[in-house]
């Protein structure tokens, strides 16, 4: 019985905590060495009048390095837990379902500005996610974009992203 | 006493109507916030930050200490209707607070937790009135060797009081400084860490750092469980109010108690989570009804409520004594204070009494005011949560977005805030405490420049941390925060020789 269970929740387990581990201290070690070496050929002695630039930099990378360098053994020699599941299928996809609408309307705020995108990005998720009417969801989605016009364009006089590719709103004179 | 002066030439700078209208504004937007997830009072204030820009700095940080307050009543809303916390310390609520909503305690269960934060935040800011400038009076003989050996404690504490492998605090730490190295060196103006790649040249900023962390990060980690919001309704009416009170004497041992966690956490980097969860606990080991805790005790309520408040406002002692935040949240108003081009430490006493004092008062009137509406609204702002979450959730993201963006005026802070999500989302998984990174990530440019001037100051001899017994015993403190871990472990395994073969 014990075993089918094992089955199943590795089953059910899209990644284990010790693969995270493992990839999180080779990259963490990664960025350590990157700092370091950035900072070197910056200069990382004592220069005429105290430290030079590089200095404190190199240290912190150097101290990065280390203690992930030890983490990376530690999560190898399973010494950090007993491997348990990082996150289960269902709720990666859940994470996931806003996490990539979230990336896609971050592109879109880069590429038809914040106004727009929010009012897409509201609408889809409404819709598609919620299930809600189509009707209901450009509603909201127009709503909040509009309040937010509203709000920082012309009440605090804050000018947020139009866009790099196309503005939308230069029909309308912004 | 000058410092009873001093305050009441603060309510004199905090009750104008303009000051006043910011203060209610502040609450309120502070418990939505806190009743929300995916914006805490880190990350609220720091999506709220840039937009206080054109008011006058002692409003703005009237208002955006308010929404601290707002924040920090709001999450004990949820914790208690919803067993949700809306926001970290106030899981130890959930423990009894929500047991009692279940049993149709609920109104009880919030009067004692709201009732319990007041008494917490108002006997730390009593403290804070006191001590601050006695602190800053104190820190004025301060030079950069002793502020450095300060930040070397902070930090060093850290590993030293934190829970889990000490390398991934140490890990999280130096991130944080790593990623304040970046941009332009303040002394030399040389571009560090840039790679070639000139849109770094601006550095990565705490703000967006936050929301990314707090913000994107909290939302990911609760769309593990899906999201639904099935929540006791709550009504308060005056009757149960008043039950409720002449109930709470009862527990004023714990409440002392409470108090004095909650305040020793709150200057130290142990912040308003910590003292919750080390205040529950000891209640529970000491009180006559501690087998009762986790089925719906008031007592069980009481303590990490008051620890939690005591701590966060405690928080702002040494932030605006000695530029050290006991905080995130605290790290975020620092920040703010910095942006504004006011340094907190022992100058702004001198310098800026005006602001100081405006802001101490300010914290008066915004605990009491926070009291009165969270007790009168609580209905309202529980209907929030009834809010679908296929509707909050793009909202709460769009917030977050035009936040990031209004730090610098950069699309590409929008595209750090979601990485940061992320690497917030992983961490959190993985046990790497955010907590240091974000305070690295604020103080980082200050302790390398305190370090920098030391050294300057002492022509590179590493002794000058040494060289008087204030700087001497800061650093020796520090180094022992430093290799507790090591010490503990070893004296743990000589306890239990048997058990450890």
């Amino acid at each position: 019985m014990s075993e089918n269970r094992h089955t199943d929740a590795a089953e059910r387990s899209a990644v284990g905590t010790r693969t995270m581990e493992i990839v999180t201290a080779v990259l963490l070690l990664v960025i350590g060495a990157a700092v370091a070496i950035s900072s070197w050929q910056l200069g990382a002695r004592w220069g005429d009048d105290g430290p030079q630039s590089g200095y404190f930099p190199f240290y912190i990378g150097m101290i990065i390095g280390v203690c992930s360098l030890v983490t990376f053994f530690q999560a190898i020699s399973g010494k950090l837990g007993p491997d348990r599941s990082f996150v289960d299928r269902g709720p990666l996809r859940q994470v996931m379902s806003v996490l990539v609408p979230a990336a896609v309307f971050v592109l879109g705020i880069q590429l038809i500005g914040i106004y727009v995108a929010a009012a897409v990005y509201i609408t889809f998720f409404m819709v598609w996610l919620g299930g809600y009417s189509w009707v209901k969801g450009v509603t909201l989605g127009l709503a909040v974009s509009v309040l937010a016009f509203f709000l920082f364009e012309i009440w605090f006089q804050v000018p947020l992203y139009k866009g790099s590719l196309y503005d939308p709103l230069s029909l309308i004179g912004y | 006493m000058e410092e009873i002066n001093a305050l009441f030439h603060g309510f004199a700078v905090a009750l104008t109507p303009f000051n006043l209208m910011l203060m209610f504004v502040g609450i309120m937007l502070g418990v939505i916030i806190g009743v929300l997830p995916g914006l805490g009072g880190a990350n609220g204030i720091a999506i709220l930050l840039p937009l206080t820009f054109t008011m006058p700095p002692t409003s703005a940080i009237i208002m955006l200490s308010c929404i601290y307050w707002g924040a920090l009543f709001g999450g004990a809303i949820t914790s208690v209707l919803f067993n949700i916390p809306g926001e970290p310390w106030s899981v130890a609520t959930t423990f009894d607070g929500y047991p009692m909503a279940q049993q149709g305690r609920a109104g009880e269960a919030l009067t004692a937790a709201f009732t319990s934060s007041f008494v917490g935040a108002f006997v730390a800011v009593v403290m804070i009135t006191f001590l601050a400038p006695m602190v800053a009076r104190f820190a004025l003989e301060f030079g950069p060797p002793e502020f450095f050996s300060v930040y070397f404690l902070t930090f060093c504490s850290f590993v030293g009081m934190g829970k889990g492998s000490p390398f991934k605090i140490i890990v999280a730490m130096m991130l944080g400084f790593a990623l304040a190295a970046v941009g332009m060196d303040t002394v030399t103006g040389q571009l560090r860490l840039n790679f070639g790649w000139m849109e770094l040249m601006r550095g990565f900023d705490f703000l967006v750092a936050v929301i990314g962390l707090f913000g994107i990060g909290e939302i990911l980690l609760s769309m593990e469980e899906g999201l639904s919001f099935q929540g006791r309704t709550a009504k308060i009416d005056p009757k149960i109010v008043l039950e409720t009170w002449k109930k709470l004497p009862r527990y004023w041992m714990t409440s002392v108690r409470s108090c004095l966690i909650g305040c020793w956490m709150g200057i130290t980097p142990g912040g308003a989570t910590p003292a919750s969860f080390m205040s529950y606990g000891i209640a529970k080991r000491m009180s006559r009804d501690g087998s009762k805790f986790g089925t719906g005790e008031l007592e069980g309520v009481v303590a990490p409520e008051t620890a939690a408040h005591a701590a966060g406002t405690s928080a702002l002692l040494p932030m605006l004594s000695l530029g050290i935040p006991g905080s995130p949240t605290a790290a975020v108003l620092l920040g703010g204070l910095l942006i504004w081009g006011l340094q907190p430490g022992p100058l702004l006493f001198v310098e800026k009494p005006d602001f100081v004092w405006g802001l101490i008062a300010s914290m008066y009137l915004g605990n009491i005011a926070g009291l009165m509406i969270v007790l009168t609204c609580v209905p309202l702002f529980a209907a929030i949560l009834r809010v679908p979450f296929s509707i909050i959730a793009p909202v709460i993201v769009v917030i977050c977005a035009i936040g990031a963006y209004t730090v610098h005026n950069a699309m590409l802070d929008i595209w750090f805030m979601l990485l940061f999500g992320v690497i917030g989302y992983v961490f959190k998984k993985l046990d790497y405490p955010m907590a240091p990174m974000v305070l690295a990530l604020v103080l980082g440019d200050r302790a390398e420049d305190s370090f920098r001037q030391a050294m300057i100051i002492s022509q590179g001899d590493l002794r000058v941390f040494f060289s008087n017994w204030l700087v001497g015993s800061i650093m020796a403190l520090g180094l022992l925060m430093l290799v507790w871990p090591v010490i503990s472990e070893f004296l743990a395994r000589r306890r239990t020789p048997a058990l450890a073969a």
